[in-house]
Parts: C-alpha cells; sequence; structure tokens
C-alpha cells in the first residue's frame, strides 16, 4: 500500500497506521519521485497539500508523483483519495467534479452519519447499501460540486457511493464520497482513518478500509477490464 | 538623540546607563536595538522574576524544569513530554487572525525546539461581553486564526476554554499549551558550543514584521480601548504566520534531529535572531560572529537593527558542524526548506558581534550573556497583603432560578468544531469534556503504549480577584479534579500568568500572592511547575484587567481501557453529588452577575488540599474502574451549569430533590463533582467514598424530559439544550 506525501501532508502517517493495524504494508510515496514502484494500491492521504496554497489540490496535481499514480490508476489500479487526497485528485482529473468552501464558510470538525448508497466500488466492496457509518469529517473545502450533466451520470451509473445523512457542509445531493468510470478510484471527505479503534469513539471505518485493501490484494472484477489486460506494471 | 533613541525603544535611562557601563563605551544604534529587545518585560521578566523562585519545579519524573524552551517530564517507555503555554494578548487584540495563529506557531517551535513533536495543542480565550461589536469580530479573528493555522500545520486542537467577561473588553487573552512527545535519547537543548561550528539559520527569509513585538507591542499596555491611533500604530509589529512553512520547518528539523545532525537548535521568536543567537551562545558558553548581510530577506534595504531584532515568524538557528554542512543543507531541500549559513560560533571571551560580511566591519560587538543575565530585575513596590475589598454580602436570592440556569450555560462546539481535535488518531476525549484525553504512543515507533496522555486548562479571574493567593490555588485543584474525571493523575503543570501593569503595586501584590498560592497547591498536590510565561501590561485606558493565572496540567492515565464516561447522564440511573455540600457564593459567577457591577462577592470557600487530595483520588479510580456513567466537575456555575450542561450534552433529563436553595444551586466551593451511576453500581460507590474519607450523596435520579430541581427549577430538556447549544452562534449572529 502506498501512501502519496506531499510537503503539507499531515494525514499520511495516520493512513498508514490504519493500513498496518488492518494487516497492510504502507510505505510512503514521495511527491517529487514519478513512480508507484511496485505498490498493489494507492493513498492519497488528508493534509494541506502545498500549503492548499492557490487552491486545494491546484499545486499537487503537478506533482511527478501524480503522473504515476494516473498510470496506476489508468491501469486499474485502487486508489484512494481522502479529504485533501479528494481534493488532489478532482484536480488531478481523476475524478469529476470539485470541492468548493463549506456552507457556513467554516471549517468544520466533527462526527457525521454517511449512508452507503453503491456497493459498486473498491471502498465500500464490503457494505450493504444502506448501511450507516458515523465517519469524522474535518475540511474547510469540502462542499462537492459538479455540472448537471455530471451529476447526472454519477447518479445513472450508480458512481456516489456514500450520502451525508445530514448533510453538513452544502455538498450536491449530499455527496459524500464517488468513485470513477472503472470504480477503481475513489474520493470522500470523511476520513475513514480515524475511525479504526475503538477507543476514538467509531471502528466503522474499518469496513472501508478493509474493502480498500482487499481491492489491492486480489484484483476483482469490479476493476475495469484494461488492468486485467495489462501485462508490465500489473500491480502485485 | 541618544536619550531619545532608548526611550522610544523602551528602554530606562537607568537601563541605558547599565549598557554604556557593560561596554564601556556609549552602545551605537545597532547594540541599544538589541538590549532593548532583550531586556524588555516580555523577553527578560525583570519584573517577575525575583517572585517566580517560590514556584516548585523538581521532582523525579522532571527532565527539564523551567527555563528552557519547554518543560520535559519523563512518561515512561522513554518518552519524554515537553509541555509549555505562553500569551500571544497583545497581538491578538490589534490583529486578532495573525496575533492567535502566530501565537500557535512560535509554541510548535519552542516545542520542537526541545527535539519533541508537537502532538496536540490547548487554547485558551478570554475576550470582553459578545454583545460589544469589537469583541465579537476579536473572538472570530482569534477563533479562525488558531483554526487556519493549527488545522494546517498539522497539530490537532484538543480543547481549551473560551471566557467572555467585560475585564477583557480593551485586553483579550489569548493562552496557548502545547505538548510534544520526543525520545529521551533526543533531547536537545538550545546550546550552541564546539568554537568553528556553524549557525545555520533555517526557514523563512527575514521581513520588516514584528520589529519591537516584545518591547513596543507585548510590554506596555493599551491606551484607549477602541479604534485608539497608537494602538493601530503597533500593527506592524504584529508578526504573520505561514502555516505551511511551519509545518516543513517541523519535518526538516525533526529529521535533522534524527540523522544527529545538529549539536544544538534554537526557535527564533521574540526578539529574533538577536535573541536565538545570544541564548545559544550564552548557554553554551561560547560567543558568536553573526554576518548580517548573509541573513535571507524577503525585503530590501532593511539596516542591520531590523534585521537583528525582526520577529519574522517561522524561523530556526541551527548549530552544526562543518563536516556536516552539506548533508544539512540537502536535507532541508528535500523539504523545501531555506537554509542559509549566517554564524560561526567562537570561543574566547563569548562576545556576540554583528559583522558587515564574516570578514567585514563590525558592526555590534557586546558580552552574549550580557543580553540575559545582566537584564535588570525589578523588585517593584508591592500593595499591603491582605485580601482586597470584594463585598462581603451575596445579592438576594434569584426571582427565577431556572432562568438564571439558563443565562449561564455556553456550548463552546461553535469555537472547537473548526479545530482539527483528532490528528494523529490519539484523541479518546476531544474538547468539550473536561479535560481531553490523549492515546500515548511512542514518538518514532509509533507504538502503543497502553497508557493516557490527558490534558486540562483551567482559569477563574472571579476568584482570583476576590483573593489571589486561595484563588489561584483553587484553579489549580480545579484542574487536578478535571483531570481525575477522564481517571488521570497529574504530572506536571505549566503556567500562563495575565496581569495588569505591574508597576501599579496592586498588580504586584496579586502576582506574588498568585505565586504563593500556586506554589502551595503545588506542593500539596505534588505537582512540579516545569515552565510559565508571565504576560504583564494588560490593560487599556489605565484599568488592568482581573489577575488570571491559566493553567495547563498534564497527566497520566495508567490503563487506558475505556474510554472515560464523559460529561454525560444516561437514563435510569442515579445523580450523586461526591465531596463536601456547601451553599457558599464566594467568587461564584452567578453572583457576580447578579450584583449587576460584575464584581463576585468574597470571602472565597476553604479549600482543604488534603480533602481534595481524596475526592481526587477517588474520583480518578471511580472512572478508571468503570463505576461511573457520567460525571462533570462542579466549578464555575456551580451545580447548576454541571448539572445544566450535563442533561443539555446527553439529552436526558433529571430530576434533584434536597438541593438546599439557590446557595447550594450556585456555589462554586472546590473538591466537587456531580456524577450519574446505575443502579447497580450505587452501593459500591457510597462504599468506596466512605472508605475515602468523601462525603457522598444520592441527589436525584435521570430520565425523562424534563430538568427539574425540586423547589428551584422546573426545565424542559430541549429548552435547556437549546439554551446551552445556541448562547454562542445567536451572540455572534450566526
Amino acid at each position: 500500500m502506498g501512501v502519496v506525501v506531499f510537503p503539507g501532508s499531515n494525514c499520511e502517517g495516520d493512513a498508514m497506521e490504519a493500513v498496518e493495524v488492518l494487516g497492510g504494508e504502507p510505505s510512503v510515496l514521495w511527491h517529487a519521485e514519478a513512480t508507484t514502484r511496485s505498490v498493489d494500491a494507492v493513498i492519497v492521504p488528508g493534509g494541506f497539500a502545498h500549503g492548499d496554497y492557490l487552491r486545494p489540490g491546484a499545486i499537487a496535481r503537478f506533482s511527478p508523483v501524480m503522473a504515476a499514480v494516473a498510470e496506476f490508476a489508468a491501469e486499474g489500479g485502487p486508489v484512494l483519495g481522502i479529504c485533501n487526497g479528494f481534493q488532489v485528485l478532482t484536480e488531478a482529473g481523476l475524478l469529476p467534479g470539485a470541492l468548493q468552501k463549506n456552507r457556513g464558510l467554516q471549517f468544520l470538525c466533527t462526527t457525521v452519519a454517511l449512508r452507503v448508497e453503491s456497493r459498486r466500488s473498491v471502498l465500500t466492496s464490503a457494505l450493504e447499501p444502506g448501511t450507516v457509518l458515523h465517519i469524522p469529517i474535518n475540511h474547510f473545502e469540502g462542499n462537492y460540486t459538479a455540472s448537471p450533466e455530471t451529476l447526472a451520470e454519477l447518479r445513472s451509473e450508480e458512481r456516489v457511493i456514500l450520502r451525508y445523512v445530514d448533510n453538513p457542509n452544502g455538498s450536491l445531493d449530499d455527496v459524500a464520497g464517488i468513485c470513477s468510470e472503472g470504480r477503481n478510484v475513489v474520493g470522500l471527505m470523511p476520513h475513514p482513518e480515524r475511525a479504526c479503534h475503538r477507543l476514538l469513539g467509531s471502528t466503522d471505518g474499518i469496513a472501508l478500509l478493509r474493502s480498500f485493501l482487499d481491492a489491492g490484494n486480489q484484483p476483482s472484477d469490479l476493476v475495469i477490464p484494461a488492468r486485467l489486460s495489462t501485462s508490465a506494471g500489473t500491480p502485485s | 538623540m541618544e536619550a531619545k533613541l532608548h526611550r522610544t525603544l523602551g528602554l530606562t535611562d537607568e537601563e541605558a546607563d547599565d549598557i554604556r557601563r557593560i561596554l564601556g563605551r556609549p552602545p551605537n544604534h545597532l547594540e541599544l536595538a538589541m538590549y532593548a529587545v532583550m531586556w524588555s518585560e516580555h523577553c527578560s521578566y525583570k519584573s517577575s522574576r525575583i517572585h517566580l523562585g517560590r514556584l516548585p519545579s523538581g521532582g523525579p519524573r522532571v527532565l527539564v524544569g523551567p527555563g528552557e524552551n519547554a518543560g520535559v517530564v519523563d512518561v515512561g517507555d522513554g518518552i519524554g513530554a515537553a509541555i509549555r503555554i505562553e500569551s500571544h494578548n497583545h497581538p491578538s487584540a490589534i490583529e486578532p487572525y495573525q496575533g492567535a495563529a502566530t501565537g500557535a506557531g512560535g509554541i510548535l517551535r519552542d516545542i520542537f525546539t526541545m527535539g519533541a513533536r508537537p502532538i496536540a495543542l490547548m487554547d485558551a480565550l478570554r475576550v470582553g461581553p459578545l454583545d460589544d461589536g469589537r469583541s465579537r469580530w476579536i473572538l472570530e479573528g482569534i477563533v479562525s486564526g488558531i483554526s487556519g493555522y493549527g488545522n494546517s500545520v498539522g497539530v490537532p486542537t484538543v480543547g481549551g476554554e473560551v471566557v467572555c467577561d467585560r475585564t477583557y473588553t480593551g485586553n483579550p487573552l489569548v493562552n496557548v499549551a502545547c505538548l510534544g512527545l520526543l525520545p529521551v535519547e533526543r533531547l536537545v537543548l538550545g546550546r550552541a558550543s564546539g568554537a568553528g561550528n556553524v549557525a545555520v539559520l533555517l526557514g523563512s527569509a527575514t521581513g520588516r514584521d514584528g520589529i519591537g513585538g516584545v518591547s513596543v507591542l507585548a510590554s506596555a499596555g493599551f491606551g484607549a480601548g477602541t479604534g485608539d491611533d497608537d494602538d493601530a500604530a503597533k500593527r506592524p509589529s504584529v508578526q504573520v504566520g505561514d502555516p505551511f512553512e511551519e509545518k516543513r520547518l517541523i519535518e526538516a528539523c525533526l529529521a535533522l534531529l534524527d540523522a544527529g545532525l545538529v549539536v544544538g537548535i534554537q526557535d527564533l521568536g521574540g526578539a529574533g535572531l538577536t535573541c536565538a543567537a545570544s541564548e545559544t551562545a550564552s548557554r553554551g558558553g561560547v560567543g558568536m560572529d553573526v554576518d548580517v548581510t548573509a541573513v535571507p530577506r524577503r525585503e530590501t534595504a532593511m539596516e542591520p537593527f531590523e534585521v537583528m531584532t525582526s520577529e519574522s515568524q517561522e524561523r530556526m538557528l541551527a548549530i552544526v558542524t562543518p563536516e556536516d554542512l552539506d548533508e544539512v543543507l540537502a536535507l532541508c531541500a528535500r523539504w523545501e526548506v531555506r537554509a542559509a549559513v549566517v554564524g560561526r560560533v567562537t570561543g574566547a571571551g563569548g562576545r556576540l558581534r554583528i559583522l558587515d560580511g564574516f570578514d567585514g566591519p563590525v558592526l555590534a560587538d557586546v558580552p552574549a550573556t550580557s543580553l540575559h543575565e545582566d537584564a535588570p530585575r525589578y523588585d517593584r513596590p508591592l500593595a499591603p497583603a491582605g485580601p482586597p475589598q470584594a463585598p462581603a454580602t451575596s445579592p438576594p436570592p434569584p426571582v427565577d432560578p431556572g432562568a438564571d440556569l439558563l443565562a449561564l450555560l455556553m456550548d463552546p462546539s461553535w469555537v472547537y468544531r473548526q479545530y482539527d481535535s483528532q490528528l494523529f488518531l490519539n484523541t479518546v476525549e476531544g474538547p468539550g469534556g473536561d479535560a481531553a484525553l490523549l492515546r500515548l504512543k511512542h514518538p518514532t515507533t509509533g507504538r502503543d503504549t497502553g497508557r493516557g496522555l490527558a490534558l486540562t486548562t483551567d482559569g477563574n479571574h472571579r476568584w482570583c480577584a476576590v483573593d489571589s493567593r486561595l484563588g489561584t490555588a483553587m484553579v489549580v485543584a480545579e484542574a487536578v479534579l478535571n483531570l481525575a474525571c477522564v481517571g488521570a493523575r497529574p504530572l506536571a503543570l505549566v503556567d500562563c500568568l495575565n496581569f495588569g501593569n505591574p508597576e501599579h503595586p496592586q498588580v504586584l501584590r496579586q502576582l506574588s500572592d498568585c505565586i504563593d498560592g500556586m506554589a502551595e497547591a503545588c506542593l500539596a498536590l505534588d505537582l512540579p511547575v516545569v515552565g510559565g510565561n508571565v504576560s504583564l501590561y494588560n490593560e487599556s485606558r489605565g484599568t488592568d484587567i482581573d489577575p488570571t493565572p491559566v493553567v495547563t496540567v498534564l497527566g497520566m492515565v495508567d490503563r487506558l481501557q475505556r474510554r472515560p464516561p464523559g460529561v454525560v447522564l444516561v437514563a435510569g440511573a442515579v445523580v450523586m453529588v461526591l465531596g463536601p455540600r456547601s451553599s457558599d457564593l464566594g467568587g461564584a459567577r452567578w453572583a457576580a452577575d447578579a450584583a449587576g457591577d460584575g464584581r463576585a462577592p468574597g470571602p472565597l470557600p476553604e479549600l482543604d488540599l488534603g480533602r481534595h487530595q481524596q475526592e481526587c483520588a477517588l474520583v480518578r479510580a471511580l472512572v478508571n474502574d468503570g463505576l461511573l456513567a457520567g460525571v462533570h466537575d462542579i466549578a464555575d456555575g456551580g451545580l447548576a451549569v454541571a448539572i445544566g450542561e450535563l442533561v443539555a450534552r446527553s439529552g436526558v433529563g433529571a430530576h434533584l430533590d434536597g438541593i438546599g436553595g439557590h446557595g447550594e444551586l450556585f456555589s462554586e466551593a472546590a473538591s466537587r463533582v456531580v456524577a450519574c451511576v446505575a443502579e447497580e453500581h450505587v452501593a459500591e460507590v457510597l462504599d468506596r467514598a466512605a472508605a475515602a474519607g468523601v462525603p457522598a450523596a444520592v441527589v436525584g435520579h435521570t430520565g425523562g424530559d424534563r430538568l427539574v430541581i425540586e423547589g428551584l427549577v422546573d426545565l424542559d430538556v430541549a429548552e435547556v439544550t437549546a439554551a446551552w447549544r445556541d448562547q454562542l452562534p445567536l451572540a455572534l449572529g450566526r
């Protein structure tokens, strides 16, 4: 499991701890190196990559590592963007739409209820639709927006995978998390890694991260055929 | 000309004479500017130092006591906990966002200077009443500043306080505490040693921001409170923060320390490069040459005195050997941190010389130690001892105690929801409870020790205005009881002493009494004071703030097996008061509000520190053994606020019987908690209280949708919750 680190990332250690607790082997993918090495899945963690200057993700998308992540994703590799990582993936064009400032113009750190809308993604494959999860959010720019056409496409293709039960930030259609056409790239504003230990108040993040780890370990029919037909560079 | 200059810089005529004596000649402009910042009240503690020595600071767990960048306590498994608290009051009054942001930034550097990774911030905020537009602007600015800086720099804010009172209208208080963890073997002290070693300036380029911050701004009071031209003119003395620069600086410095590449390291805070260069040299018993032209700048045509006294943020000074220099520069480049060799450690004489090019003319030449150790120490006049006058009689009983109870409730979540409180996956109990509780993981291996660290921040100006000595002791006692409510025993304390103008004898009396009260309480509760900060000249329009010592206490949970019960009620349980019953309204907030002038009556209720120890030990044991379903200490606002918050936070009603009147409802007497106890545990809790010698009484039961206190209060739970939840957002017009 590769965890991308930009200058200004700050949830990379948390993501690695959660992955390790679930039996994965995390390693750092440094922003300046244009490779995903031989990892079988990639997490773009939360934080403030490049200080969020200009706009969250706007500078990070140009980091050498992102070209490698895009290639990895194109080959069907599982990629998860959490919070700032979701913002980076939208800026990089790996996921549609954008994250704008919260309704209310304030940073929000609180635990919210999420409803699983689809199990057809590398993040939600182990969860029944309708399941309600309690997971913390921690963002200023988490208000999801997209063009009407994009939203219609996301809805018709069942690519809105998580919705807020009680919309905290003004997100369009209560969107909390979406996936790519190939269902192997996912982005969500809530932090599943913060909900993986009973002492921290919720363990609802485990099922999500477990699904994602499994996607890395066992290529399934969830991912696009491109990956299955690629011989060179297929993640092991 | 010179006489005028030293006064402009904030030095007295006598201090200027001292400088002339030390140098054996008249100082030049640059030298005078360096002494002015180093001998400021903020840097030299010249009015408070003779009193601070009375605080107990030693103990077997103390690895580093007061006087360094932060105190360090041994928390086991080879882990040291570095802790410090600092004020950023005056900058926050002038420019709330940047003032508070750079307050957080500054204290983070104090922590990683010790070799510790910062893992938690706490902020104690005090502003004027929110019906005043300027106070609303100040509070919103402060909160945005801490949110904007702390979240981005990647350190969670796990707790704090918000107090609104007219004593802070012209002079708000922003006190920020930080906790960091380090492997004990990496402990670093800010010392230069080894002639020939080089001093490398890391981080931001130097600009004109913050010049005179410690002297002009921090060490003088405010004039007229609002819109005063002189105060507005101080705005350039406020620094501007860049959390992304600080984040890279943290990572680069910790990487340098991990790789064993630094001999000593020091942050640049108040008094900038002058302070960092002279402190590292002075502590290491060496001298230093600084090439002022080698300092990277963000502005053109800066004078040497501007470079040497600038308080531009996000800068560190690392002392490294010439052999390691290339590796140091490479590591800094990886983290995109600017690094420039600006100084050389020299041996003999211990002089700090400022040069125009390493081989160029000498611009300043002073004994390094004279900037610290020769700073004046004032034994300023104290007003006569004796408790200050406070009205001895309580106001008449309330017409509607229920309405008064509602008015005292305020949910601070509008503030803390804007802070990342969970980063690093440690936060078991975050903001809003009696104390924050964090998992203790090893700072480099990440291994969970199975123990927990607790943090609380407390202050109470009303108590301290009535009686600074006893009031301060009560503040310390309350902090220790707050820790007990999450199952923690106290390890160490840091203090931030916010007072008025020390040239006023009654203010110095308050300061002296406060230190005596803190010393008494800390000795009785076995609590070393490992660091502190003194903020004086908190006055506006000639009126001093009420004495406001704020303490942050670090505690330990030896076996962290379950989440603490928290400030909640569960339905179908029993409500108990653990601790003595009291109807004493001395110092109480209800009485101060009811009196109309905001002054609480005196004297304060009795504090028996021995009984307080027993109370804390009992609560701690009951929490850790899982015998309580909910618990909350009784302090500000008394039993009324304690039960009101328990009801509001859980949405569960309660019916209390036998509360003997408004005195018992609003008394803030020490050593008491309200507990919610399941029926099956009531007998055991009563037995254990009896065995511990702590009075315990069943005062009611939980459930239903009303909060009833027989003969006094009858409210709908929804009404209590709404009053609590909406008070702050409504006051702010949100």
